[in-house]
């Protein structure tokens, strides 16, 4: 029961006016701005393929029945498998950015992290004390 | 989509199984989880605790809560039933609502936990003029969480005379009531901590009995899913059930409506309120990336789960007793569990489907709260001057408003056509709120106006679009059967509000000449990407 620090600042998230120095040199920095582009360099294009893969099974559902209708074994068709494979994609994907951000992003986030922390819980203990 | 479907077949006379057994199993539910919630909300002391459970879920924990949040009693019984009576296209829908996610892990879930504290208003109006951006975050998750609350509670009138055998509108009515009465109390009692055990039991239940259903309909057919498609093509006698067309393929305008249908749902999911504030329930935003993952996972092995059901119901029972079953195409779970348990595996069942209904509407309700009394009440009306008390206050007092207002409107809507209610929250979601959380994070020259423009814009496209839509009027199936002003052929504004919502975006701002806060922008980016700033864990 954790009752030692109820947090009385107003709940609005504009509050704390932290030290705008420190985060423009940090968003300047080369460091930062190498994250920026590999989050970006992931996230972009992962998101519009995956979004295209998806776009181009439901127009040939659509638009193109009988290539879904194509037999594979049995009478598994390739509308069965695109469809697993849709879910396969999606895990993989999944899987692909979790390992890309333990390795690239989270280390680099971590370590700017670390070293602003501290700056800006210096400039705005006063708005900003509650913090635990 | 649920609730349509669900009502759809509202003339049903009694349920297959053992309505005493059904109701005396989904009481144990609810007297397991209240006695959770109220242990759970003993902690509850400060607004973070009330809205976002102190943060202090785990990744796993949240994942299998967003699971519960998402799949809603549409999901089991209306993709069942959809893939037992129409076959693929059933399974197509269900598709869009699982790579949806990537969406919401790759582009949403990490900046908006680091941006963010308890509202989707939070992240939209970081770096903007706060009232009117709030104002417009609260509207829109407003009307996106009553067009699904409602969708919900009518589809549980629905399923009352389907599982328990009560076919007096009176009885639904009473029913529903009391749906609603525990979801207040769960919500009013248990806060974000409470609603989210109540989820993360009905997301173990709800996977797990279908996972249960689904090896033994595959033991049936000796571990072989081919062998399962052969026998579903033997019993309906249809080899088109294994391929797309019999739902969505009939016309070009079908056609087009699937698509549009399509994209408000792989873009909507990641922009629903009750999604987006799951990702405050957690400690950090690698653990909101964790959450997403579990989802993904248990959300995909879902939906497989729900193929191999579907198929199995058409093997085992065949579309024509599922059809002229109470309850329709919804019916073809609880038939196949009675099929394969007994009374006893579809009590289980039923008690689930009930319990997807208490646990969806509960994350809706909080949403919804939360959104009034953190972004209109504390940050527009107090200016930010209101104390954390007042706010929660506020959020209680509106949990039990928006509860009687779900009631009597559930009640209102039971036995309308309502089915299109859940797709049109995904198409508001993705056309008022998506564009706007994508150009905050990643466009520099977003302005106020941008936002408003492709809020508003979207939010009224997408409406406007639906009442002039032939859901509303001109067909057969319509809510105003009589009339007829539907000038929009599709039932789903999607194709045309989301495109237009982010072109009003992108105008609004290159329009406007007074540029926003640059010391706002770094800020916000440095703590998106890095979490410099985000918002704490409760120490408990």
């Amino acid at each position: 029961m954790g009752s030692a620090a109820p947090d009385d600042r107003p709940d609005v998230a504009s509050d704390a006016e932290p030290d705008i120095e420190a985060l423009r040199t940090v968003q300047n920095s080369p460091r930062f701005r190498a994250l920026k582009r590999r989050h970006r360099l992931f996230v972009l294009p992962a998101t519009g393929l995956c979004l295209a893969w998806y776009l181009a099974y439901v127009l040939t559902a659509g638009y193109a029945p009988q290539v879904f209708a194509t037999p594979v074994a049995g009478s598994m068709n390739l509308g069965m498998v695109w469809g697993l494979a849709q879910v396969a994609t999606t895990f993989a994907v999944t899987m692909l950015y979790v390992w890309y951000a333990n390795k690239h992003l989270d280390p680099a986030a971590a370590e700017i992290r670390a070293e602003l922390e501290p700056v800006l819980a210096g400039a705005g203990a006063g708005a900003n004390g509650a913090r635990a | 989509m649920s609730a349509a479907i669900l009502v759809q077949a509202s003339t049903a006379s009694t349920s297959p199984g053992d309505p005493i057994l059904n109701i005396a199993i989904f009481g144990a539910f609810v007297a397991v989880t209240m006695v959770i919630v109220f242990r759970a909300s003993r902690n509850n002391k400060t607004a973070s605790d009330y809205y976002a459970a102190g943060r202090s879920f785990t990744g796993g924990q949240n994942g299998s809560a967003i699971a519960g949040d998402y799949l809603s009693a549409a999901s089991f019984l209306g993709i069942v039933g959809a893939i037992a009576i129409n076959g693929y296209d059933g399974f197509l829908y269900s598709i869009g609502f699982l790579v949806a996610w990537v969406v919401a892990l790759l582009v949403v879930a990490e900046l908006l936990r680091n941006t963010g504290k308890f509202t989707m208003g939070d992240v939209l109006a970081f770096r903007l003029r706060q009232r009117p951006v709030r104002i417009a975050a609260a509207i829109s998750t407003l009307v996106v969480s009553f067009f699904y609350l409602l969708a919900q509670m009518a589809g549980a009138g629905g399923l009352v005379s389907l599982l328990l055998g009560i076919d007096e509108r009176i009885g639904q009515s009473v029913v529903i009531a009391v749906v609603g009465a525990l979801m207040i109390l769960y919500v009013l009692v248990g806060g974000m901590k409470g609603t989210t055990w109540v989820q993360i039991i009905k997301a173990v239940l709800l996977i797990a009995g279908a996972g249960v259903m689904t090896v033994w309909v595959l033991a049936i057919n000796g571990f072989s899913f081919p062998a399962l498609l052969d026998a579903a093509v033997a019993t309906t006698g249809n080899p088109a059930i294994l391929e797309p067309g019999l739902q969505y393929g009939l016309s070009d305008v079908t056609r087009l409506d699937f698509l549009s249908l399509g994209l408000a749902l792989v873009l909507g999911t990641a922009a629903l309120p009750h999604v987006l504030m799951r990702f405050y329930t957690v400690p950090t935003a690698k653990e909101a990336r964790k959450s997403v993952v579990w989802a993904i996972w248990l959300i995909g092995i879902f939906y497989v789960f729900t193929l191999v059901l579907g198929y199995g119901a058409a093997a085992l029972i065949g579309p024509e007793a599922i059809a002229a079953a109470p309850g329709g195409a919804n019916s073809a779970a609880p038939l196949l569990a009675f099929e394969l348990g007994g009374p006893v595996l579809l009590g289980i069942i039923s008690a689930v489907a009930f319990a997807t209904i208490l646990a969806v509407v509960a994350g809706l309700t909080i949403t919804a709260a939360a959104s009034f009394s953190h972004d209109v009440y504390a940050s527009v009306i107090k200016k930010g001057k209101a104390s954390p008390q007042q706010e929660v206050k506020v959020a209680r007092i509106t949990v039990v408003v928006i509860g009687l207002v779900a009631i009597v409107g559930g009640i209102g809507a039971n036995g309308q056509n309502v089915a299109f209610l859940v797709a049109l929250a995904f198409a508001v979601a993705a056309s008022a709120n998506l564009p706007t959380i994508v150009y905050s994070l990643f466009w520099k020259g977003f302005t106020t106006r941008g936002a408003l423009w492709s809020m508003y814009g979207g939010l009224t496209t997408a409406i406007v679009l639906i009442a002039l839509s032939p859901v509303v009027s001109g067909g057969e199936r319509s809510m105003i059967p009589g009339a007829d002003f539907a000038i929009f052929p599709l039932s789903n504004p999607g194709i045309v509000s989301i495109p237009l919502a982010f072109l009003l975006g992108w105008l609004g701002s290159v329009l406007e000449r007074r540029r926003e806060s640059s010391d706002k922008q770094t800020e916000m980016e440095v703590r998106s990407l890095t979490g410099v700033g985000a918002e704490k864990a409760t120490a408990h």
